[in-house]
């Protein structure tokens, strides 16, 4: 990596009370992590293994104990929260919209509260309705309940997308929708990636997902990084836990191959 | 049939204006101060544990209180308050009525407001919180642009309930000073005004139904995010409290008020007078059902300019005094001590209306009894009944040194009751009043009091401060002086307690005009 990079976590590490004397339940263990500017990075785990707690440790919703994390070469320790989330989108699992506002104002949320004249937000939300490919007219003004799961997640795309910010982290964005919304959305997302020229943070519990969409793939599994590389850096790995997540992946593939062989499936 | 053209039905329907647009006033105001203070009070409770337990049990306890003991208990309070701020500011304020109704009604209407607004702040969901500080909010924007709107629907049905309380308990207002539709229900039952006790009940009812379901409107139009359906509901309670309102702000402030307390006798004297000022031309409205230290003080400060008192009551009640003296060396010394308070004594109406021990004639006759000193010989047999305050009265007290007095049983009872219950035989004596009419219907005879030991109790009118130089009050009032003796008060009792088209206390103050105008 010649550039200074975008985003750094050095030595960060994170504990949780873990209630009635069970003591302190360390989440995230010692993560030192690099994400270069344009870089698409998957954080894939299961349940427990520290990947959540290290995206919202990011945009500071929650605090780290130890070690420091820089974006641009700033620990995000001195920058104001509110400041720092505004300038950081943030995708939440299944949208995470305001049931009581319309598309146009859970879209409009951030350039709003950075003061924002109504118009431009205006023009803004059309313009982001387009790019994540819904129709203006016919969603603009819906109640997040009149949207499907797939519709839901695109407003949040839109949502996290409306400051223009650099960087963007995503908490398990495509988990919860079936497989063809969830394929549908993944490569549009990636389209607006490259588009926007962003940095994105993706976590998620689905190695397919995350090779197909990402640049690079980290795994971790009790709070600590097991293993960090490209698609086929991670494919040489030895560890026997990646072996395990990429197992499923290269099974799909090879019967898909052997069942559609004029197909480029996986 | 006959049961609506009863004429008391019109009767009640005439007072209607002024009742229901001071009961809408009084609800308003008590449930604004309600919410203006626990609403602030619920969101500053939200995340601290402590201040949310000891919020929620303070307000349960209040809910515990009777809402007619907390609406006495601001009567004193402020009171004491507002001679505290007199002396120490140079400036008073009317402990009186409105007040301390809206002071106690807000109290009582805080529990729903604040269980449901801190139940509908827990109730937003953590993803939901979560993404509102994701996108950049502050703990300000976040409890406003989002936990607010979210928790309304909630707090909305909080607020139904407080609103529906309120309105009920504002019926017992009325003892206070407060009109309200409470004013049916009191006189109703004093003067055994069914229909009026009714009537009340109805149009406080029908008001609380209607203020629900314009609220239920509102709420649901939250819920279900119907923006026309909530902005229907909030123009109909405009529309409600404007209407109920419009009346009763039209009303002069030259008005004379006249004061009534709990008793039959009290609501026929206080139509009696308000028909005499009427008949000058002057303006006149009442203000019934208040407790005797409640209308004294009332008197003193302005709140109310006339009311009929008895030289007994004042002369134990308000200067604490437990001698006796005779009939008018009492009254001469009562004017002097009144006017040191600016107080006018007018005069007396020329009956007495003094406690006496009453019992069946012919179980009288029996045992022998003639006399108070005869009874005390029986009385560790028998049972007395007596209204709320007898037996808290110095007058209990001198009859129990006079005599020597001890009865087996000691029951507090509605006076209008307890005649019936002394001639069934459920009580054997009562406490009652001589003036009462139903001493001569239930065939009971008074016990003579040979040892002085209960006061003289002259009917008296008083004046106000403010009315002391009214020359056209007085003049208008001065005709009834004198001219009303104890057979014309029993008979004038007696119909009212009749329970018929005319019994109502405008219609017996008519009679009892007829009967001593021409004198």
């Amino acid at each position: 990596m010649q550039d200074a990079p975008l985003i750094a976590y050095a030595h960060v590490g994170k504990s949780f009370d873990g209630g009635r004397g069970a003591g302190r339940v360390v989440a995230v263990d010692d993560v030192s992590l690099q994400v270069a500017e344009g870089e698409f990075l998957a954080i894939v785990g299961g349940s427990g293994s520290g990947k959540t707690t290290l995206l919202r440790l990011t945009n500071r919703l929650i605090e780290a104990d130890s070690g420091r994390i820089t974006i641009e070469g700033a620990d995000v320790r001195a920058v104001d929260p509110v400041q720092l989330r505004r300038r950081i989108g943030y995708v939440f699992q299944s949208g995470g919209l305001f049931p009581h506002l319309s598309v146009a104002d859970n879209i409009g949320i951030t350039p709003k509260l950075l003061g924002t004249l109504a118009i431009e937000i205006s023009a803004r939300v059309d313009e982001l309705l387009d790019l994540v490919r819904l129709d203006r007219a016919q969603h603009r003004d819906r109640l997040p309940e009149a949207l499907s799961g797939g519709q839901r997640q695109r407003v949040g795309v839109a949502r996290a997308l409306a400051a223009k910010p650099r960087i963007v982290l995503m908490d398990e964005p495509f988990g919860a929708l079936d497989p063809l919304t969830r394929d549908a959305l993944g490569d549009d997302y990636r389209a607006l990636h490259n588009k926007l020229k962003l940095t994105t943070v993706m976590i998620t519990h689905d190695m397919t997902e995350a090779i197909l969409l990402a640049d690079r793939v980290v795994v971790m599994r009790g709070g600590r990084l097991l293993a960090e590389g490209t698609p086929p850096e991670l494919s040489a790995s030895h560890d026997p836990y990646v072996g395990e997540l990429l197992r499923t992946p290269r099974r799909q593939a090879e019967r898909l191959g052997a069942l559609l062989p004029r197909g480029g499936a996986a | 049939m006959s049961l609506f053209s009863d004429p008391r039905w019109s009767e009640a329907l005439a007072h209607l204006p002024d009742y229901l647009g001071n009961h809408v006033r009084v609800s308003v105001a008590a449930l604004a101060l309600g919410l203006a203070v626990s609403l602030p009070l619920a969101i500053a409770a939200r995340n601290r544990r402590v201040l949310r337990g000891a919020l929620l049990s303070l307000a349960s306890v209040v809910q515990t209180v009777p809402g007619l003991a907390l609406l006495a208990l601001f009567y004193p309070l402020l009171l004491a308050l507002a001679a505290l701020t007199l002396s120490w500011f140079g400036f008073g304020f009317s402990a009186f009525g409105f007040l301390p109704a809206v002071l106690a009604l807000a109290l009582y209407s805080m529990l729903p407001v604040l269980r449901n607004t801190i139940t509908g702040l827990d109730g937003v969901e953590p993803a939901i919180l979560e993404a509102a500080k994701g996108v950049g909010m502050t703990p300000r924007q976040s409890l406003f642009t989002v936990e607010l709107p979210l928790a309304l629907p909630v707090m909305m049905a909080g607020i139904r309930t407080a609103a529906v309380w309120v309105i009920g308990t504002a019926t017992l207002s009325t003892p206070i000073g407060q009109t309200s539709l409470g004013n049916y229900i009191f006189a109703g039952l004093q003067t055994q005004n069914w229909v009026f006790v009714l009537f009340g009940c109805l149009a406080a009812a029908t008001l609380a139904l209607a203020v629900d379901q314009l609220l239920a409107l509102v709420e649901n139009g939250l819920r279900q995010r119907n923006r026309l359906r909530a902005m229907l509901g909030g123009a109909g309670i405009a529309a409600l409290v404007a209407v109920t309102l419009v009346p009763s702000m039209a009303r002069s402030s030259s008005n004379t008020i006249v004061g009534a307390k709990t008793f039959t006798e009290q609501y026929v004297l206080s139509a009696l007078i308000a028909q005499r000022l009427r008949a000058a031309g002057l303006s006149a409205s009442s203000r019934e059902g208040l407790g005797s230290n409640v209308i004294f003080e009332a008197l003193k400060s302005n709140d109310i300019d006339v009311y009929v008192d008895y030289s007994g009551t004042l002369w134990v009640n308000q200067f604490h005094r437990g001698d006796s003296r005779p009939r008018e060396k009492l009254l001469d010394e009562l004017k002097v001590v009144l006017a040191k308070q600016d107080i006018t004594l007018l005069g007396e109406l020329g009956f007495e209306n003094a406690y006496a021990l009453v019992m069946p004639k012919k179980r009288a006759e029996a045992l022998g009894i003639r006399t108070i000193a005869d009874l005390a010989a029986h009385a560790p047999t028998m049972s007395l009944a007596a209204d709320y305050e007898f037996f808290s009265r110095p007058e209990w007290a001198s009859l129990q040194k006079a005599y020597g007095l001890s009865f087996h049983a000691q029951r507090q009872m509605q006076p209008d009751f307890m005649y019936a219950a002394v001639a069934s035989g459920e009580v054997d004596v009562i406490a009652g009043y001589t003036s009462d009419g139903l001493i001569a219907k239930y065939d009971l005879v008074v016990l003579e009091d040979s040892g002085h030991a209960i006061p003289p109790y002259d009917a008296i009118v008083l004046l106000s401060p403010r009315r002391a130089g009214d020359q056209a009050l007085q003049a208008a009032i001065k005709p009834l002086l004198g001219k009303i003796d104890i057979a014309d008060m029993r008979e004038a009792n007696l119909r009212a307690a009749g329970g018929d088209g005319a019994s109502s206390p405008d219609a017996v103050a008519r009679w009892l005009w007829e009967k001593i105008g021409k004198r």
